[in-house]
């Protein structure tokens, strides 16, 4: 199916960022991350493909800050995509390699013209300590 | 479905002794079914086709593809804006800063223009483009958002008889890590894809799209590209270059032609295309 250009415009960009970046559709497919994110996910984008909601969110287990397990309804992401609203926290992901690592999270949502809801993008950072 | 090329040329008008086969008018096709008249952009080429049209009375469908210069500046000199007995309706593409009637007016006003959009004393009817394909007629028309600055769309118009594909200002390879990128993360392609005719953006040789990335134009490489992975069922390149006259264009063109596995014709001022 084709993508909608806002989704195409930042696919590319995000293919030329040395930021991890993650980009969903309307649906919460997980239709693309860039090379950058793909040692924090454990498998290259080209191996893992488009994956469905229930695929991805079931593959990646994420942890809050107190080490509780997120649901799949409050990954930052979904979270972004469903209140159309920006999120940033911090959260542990568990990726395919089995490997934890601590990771600064800020995901928007993309509403294009007509405020047709498009999907959501989420930017990673490897987490700073926290300040004082 | 009759499709007649009355503008071909991209950016600014070139009219001269360099120029004559190809045109030097800005973008402007019709495009005539049984039922409906369609005219999409009105470049400067517009100009001669309002003229071909004194008699005609009742319904005009003007399909922009964006408000750039090269593809408005005709407007005011199109002759059935000015009749009462001619009903325009003027689709552009949406935007989120003013609705289509502001920015047409930003031209169609004082100081730019003498007569006001509302004074034209026709009757006109504007429209966003809808994502969704509607029905003009007895045809379909999908205009979807494609790459090129500011709120651009392309058109698809499909009646019984075939479909001609209309995207004069795109950059499909703008940022893309790989070109051609697979069918559905390629801009445009939906409407492209197995159309009879695809008019489509030829304005820079490869050299030239070097130095010109962003502008929102392709390459005549990136046409080719495009217009094969879409499978077309002929290309027709559109929007050339100012710079390039006769001789270069025919040059051009026929490095395509060359090629296996598309049928190209230079679009040049006049060309006619029945389906």
């Amino acid at each position: 199916m084709a993508q909608p250009i806002e989704l195409i415009l930042v696919r590319h960009l995000a293919s030329r960022l040395t930021i991890p970046t993650l980009l969903t559709d309307v649906e919460g497919t997980l239709v693309f991350y860039n090379e950058a994110a793909e040692p924090l996910l454990g498998r290259r984008f080209d191996e893992a493909g488009e994956m469905a909601f229930d695929e991805w969110t079931s593959a990646y287990a994420v942890r809050d800050e107190s080490g509780q397990l997120v649901r799949s309804e409050q990954i930052p992401l979904v979270r972004a995509l469903r209140s159309r609203r920006p999120i940033h926290v911090r959260i542990e992901i568990i990726g395919l390699d089995g490997t934890p690592r601590m990771l600064e999270v800020s995901a928007f949502p993309l509403v294009g013209q007509g405020d047709q809801r498009l999907g959501a993008v989420t930017f990673f950072w490897e987490s700073q300590a926290e300040e004082g | 479905m009759r499709i007649r090329l009355w503008g071909t040329r991209g950016s600014v008008a070139s009219p001269g002794p360099d120029t004559v086969r190809y045109g030097g008018n800005t973008a402007c096709v019709e495009v005539r079914t049984a039922s409906v008249l369609i005219v999409l952009d009105a470049g400067t080429g517009i100009r001669r086709l309002g003229a071909q049209l004194s008699d005609y009375s009742g319904r005009i469908d003007l399909m922009l593809t964006h408000l750039h210069l090269d593809h408005l500046q005709g407007l005011g000199f199109f002759e059935p804006c000015f009749r009462p007995d001619v009903e325009l309706h003027i689709w552009g593409p949406a935007s989120t800063t003013a609705d289509l009637g502001e920015r047409l007016a930003r031209y169609l006003s004082p100081p730019l223009f003498p007569v006001r959009l509302r004074n034209l004393g026709g009757r006109v009817v504007l429209h966003d483009v809808p994502r969704e394909p509607f029905e003009v007629g007895d045809v379909v028309v999908h205009g979807q958002p494609i790459i090129h600055p500011g709120p651009t769309v392309g058109y698809r118009i499909t009646d019984g008889s075939g479909s001609l594909a209309y995207l004069p200002d795109h950059e499909p390879a703008l940022g893309a890590p790989t070109y051609p990128m697979p069918p559905a993360w390629t801009s445009g392609h939906e409407l492209a894809a197995g159309a009879d005719v695809l008019l489509h953006d030829a304005q820079y040789t490869t050299d030239e799209y070097a130095t010109r990335v962003g502008w929102g134009h392709s390459s005549i490489d990136q046409t080719w590209e495009f217009a094969r992975q879409a499978e077309v069922g002929q290309l027709v390149t559109f929007h050339h270059d100012p710079s390039h006259d006769d001789d270069q264009l025919d040059s051009l063109v026929a490095q395509l032609q060359e090629r296996d596995g598309l049928e190209v014709t230079g679009g040049t001022e006049g060309l006619e295309i029945a389906l």
